[in-house]
């Protein structure tokens, strides 16, 4: 291909990879910004529902459109439980300790998935080939790819009509913005806040989904998705989900694009340097107000 | 209690006659153990020693000023690299154990610069990607040795003359051990050290009683490194290999665990937190099913239905488990880690019928 003209392609598949950083990224930020709390478990927990999936599928032999939603339940309590049993119980947490407890999480999460289904990659069985796909204007788009960003995009969408129009969204935002008044106004702090973690273990969750096809299953799988998953919601500001989707994009194509034209090799830690330069110029992120600190 | 009364007394290096005993005897009992226990134990030793030197580095930048850094696998990784290359290149050990730790400092204090305007979120997403870009530069740059890393050099170092080379490395981890918890609890009641303090408990506060940050949090940053990468050259030594691989975002974590389970912001709870974690990563590490079945009572059945349900190809994966809960049950009773709880019984012993 000449230089140029694989540029609508290299776009395409970096959207592609940067619709699951920025589900990733939003499930950050539905946790960061209801509770204040950053979520290192939210990679693994999804690694987890993934491999719940593949044990329904593979192991009971249940069709793929019963098994994805009850994985989704799955994480939906794994969330869940997490907050109830180990967040909420902090007393007087500091930023290191909420971040010391979610690496806590974490690892129980991964050593227990690496215990149960062991190191093996395996093959998530969809009916589709990754094959298989369309040709439109010279770039070729395979069926998996187009899925994950229909999926992708009709979360983030549905995410954006439910935190911002709905009831529950609203109590989010509030529990976020003064947890004191908030509580004062009825609002049922903690049990919004337990909602958080089950709706970001839910979006996380369909990103292992959409991740487990695509490569292969394995405890590690979802640690580079992960990482770049923080980084897109770093880059968003951390509070803003049109941010954390956007960011999730520009992580997307940014490292295709390096790994197109100037060395694969170095095509992961290409986001970090990007987003080092973003933090020297904007400290904040690129949709979040600026935050000051009252002393 | 443990009031200071004087500001001499505060100075001190050993508190009390019975401390200054205990820490005699622990140094004869360090000294000895090479001409009494093998090779493993000393290794066993030689590896919690390494771990206690980056439990300390990382301590003064968490538990003392305050900053969060997830990515001190990558600075253990420039001491490794460091230390075999400056060998390889023919420099004696011991310039080549400091130069690497210079040069880890010298990092440091690169990733300080943007940890300056920095915090929160936003600083553990750069230093992750520091650890990460690290990583990834050793592993797959040709110059470093690609994916199975550099040769390790032989340590030819002769610190006591007959000994042998396991004996006159651990001898030499020990002691580095020794003087980077003297350096760092001295450090700590100097105008540096009493800066980085100011700083975690408040920087703007620290600011306008005229601490410099730029200067300390730099600083910070610098020294921490300064023994991260000591200790990861002394961990090529150690382990005579250096495979990119091992300074994963995982090694950060334990890193950081180390410093949470030992007790965040103080000297012993380093060394507490290193051997706890030392201990049970050689333990964990190997662990069979016939660990399982030897367990009274429960012993067989449980190996049974671990059988049944578990792979015992993954087993060595209990290490993060029994990890994480650690780290859980710290942050959630203990947030002082083991140091709080033997501040606890002290306190309770001290007035022991009331």
């Amino acid at each position: 291909m000449e230089f140029l003209g694989a540029l609508p392609q290299v776009m395409f598949s970096g959207i592609a990879a940067g619709a699951v950083y920025a589900l990733l990224a939003l499930a950050m930020v539905i946790i960061y910004r209801t509770t204040e709390v950053l979520n290192f478990a939210q990679g693994d927990m999804a690694m987890m529902t993934t491999y719940v999936a593949l044990a329904m599928i593979v192991g009971s032999g249940l069709p793929l459109y019963a098994a994805v939603p009850l994985a989704l339940a799955f994480a939906a309590g794994l969330g869940a439980f997490a907050e109830f049993a180990c967040l909420r119980r902090a007393k007087e947490p500091s930023v290191l300790g909420l971040i010391i407890i979610t690496l806590g999480i974490e690892m129980i999460v991964f050593g227990f998935a690496s215990w149960k289904w062991g190191g093996e990659p395996r093959d998530m069985p969809i009916p589709l080939s990754p094959y298989d796909g369309i040709t439109a204007g010279g770039v070729i788009m395979s069926y998996l790819e187009l899925i994950t960003i229909a999926v992708a995009a009709l979360t983030i969408g549905a995410l954006f009509l439910f935190l911002n129009r709905s009831k529950a969204g609203l109590a989010m935002r509030a529990t976020q913005q003064n947890r004191a008044v908030a509580r004062l106004m009825g609002i049922r702090v903690r049990r919004v806040e337990m909602f958080a973690w089950a709706l970001a273990a839910v979006v996380g969750g369909i990103a292992g989904l959409l991740v487990g096809p695509a490569t292969t299953v394995e405890p590690y799988m979802m640690w580079e998705p992960m990482m770049k998953g923080f980084a897109a919601a770093v880059l968003g500001g951390m509070t803003s989900l049109p941010g954390a989707a956007l960011g999730g994009a520009i992580i997307g194509i940014v490292e295709n694009l390096f790994g197109y034209y100037v060395s694969t090799a170095f095509k992961s830690v290409v986001p970090f340097a990007a987003i080092l330069l973003m933090l020297t110029v904007k400290p904040s992120g690129l949709l979040a107000r600026h935050y000051v600190k009252k002393v | 209690m443990d009031m200071k009364r004087s500001y001499y007394e505060d100075l001190r290096l050993f508190d009390t006659l019975p401390l200054s005993l205990w820490l005699g005897v622990a140094v004869l009992a360090l000294a000895a153990a090479p001409a009494v226990f093998g090779n493993y134990p000393l290794y066993v030793i030689g590896y919690i020693a390494i771990n206690v030197i980056v439990a300390l580095g990382l301590n003064v930048l968490v538990g003392y000023t305050g900053q969060i850094s997830l990515g001190h696998a990558g600075f253990f990784a420039i001491g490794a690299y460091a230390v075999t290359m400056l060998a390889n290149a023919g420099l004696p050990i011991l310039p080549a154990l400091l130069l690497a730790g210079l040069i880890a400092a010298a990092f440091g204090f690169l990733l300080g610069l943007p940890a300056l305007r920095l915090e929160g979120p936003y600083l553990a997403v750069v230093t992750l990607g520091f650890g990460l870009t690290v990583e990834t530069i050793f592993a797959k740059a040709a110059f470093f040795g690609g994916a199975t890393g550099p040769a390790v050099p032989a340590f030819d170092l002769v610190l006591v003359p007959g000994f042998s080379r396991e004996q006159n490395l651990y001898l030499l981890i020990v002691a580095t051990a020794g003087l980077s918890l003297l350096a760092v609890r001295n450090l700590m009641h100097t105008r540096v050290g009493r800066a980085f303090v100011a700083i975690r408990d408040s920087d703007i506060a620290a600011s306008c009683a005229g601490v410099d940050l730029t200067y300390y949090k730099t600083l910070a940053f610098a020294v921490s490194a300064f023994f991260t990468g000591l200790g990861g050259g002394l961990f090529a030594f150690h382990l005579g290999q250096v495979d990119p691989t091992t300074f994963n975002l995982m090694l950060s974590i334990l890193f950081l665990a180390m410093v949470v389970i030992g007790g965040v912001g103080s000297i012993l709870g380093s060394v507490l937190g290193a051997v706890v974690i030392s201990l049970l990563n050689l333990k964990l590490k190997g662990l069979k099913m016939a660990d399982f079945e030897q367990l009274p009572l429960i012993g067989h059945e449980l190996a049974g239905f671990l059988g049944r349900n578990f792979m015992e190809t993954g087993m060595a994966n209990i290490q993060f488990i029994v990890y994480g809960t650690i780290l859980v049950l710290i942050m959630l009773f203990e947030p002082l880690g083991l140091y709080g709880i033997w501040i606890r019984t002290k306190r309770y012993w001290r007035t022991w019928p009331f």
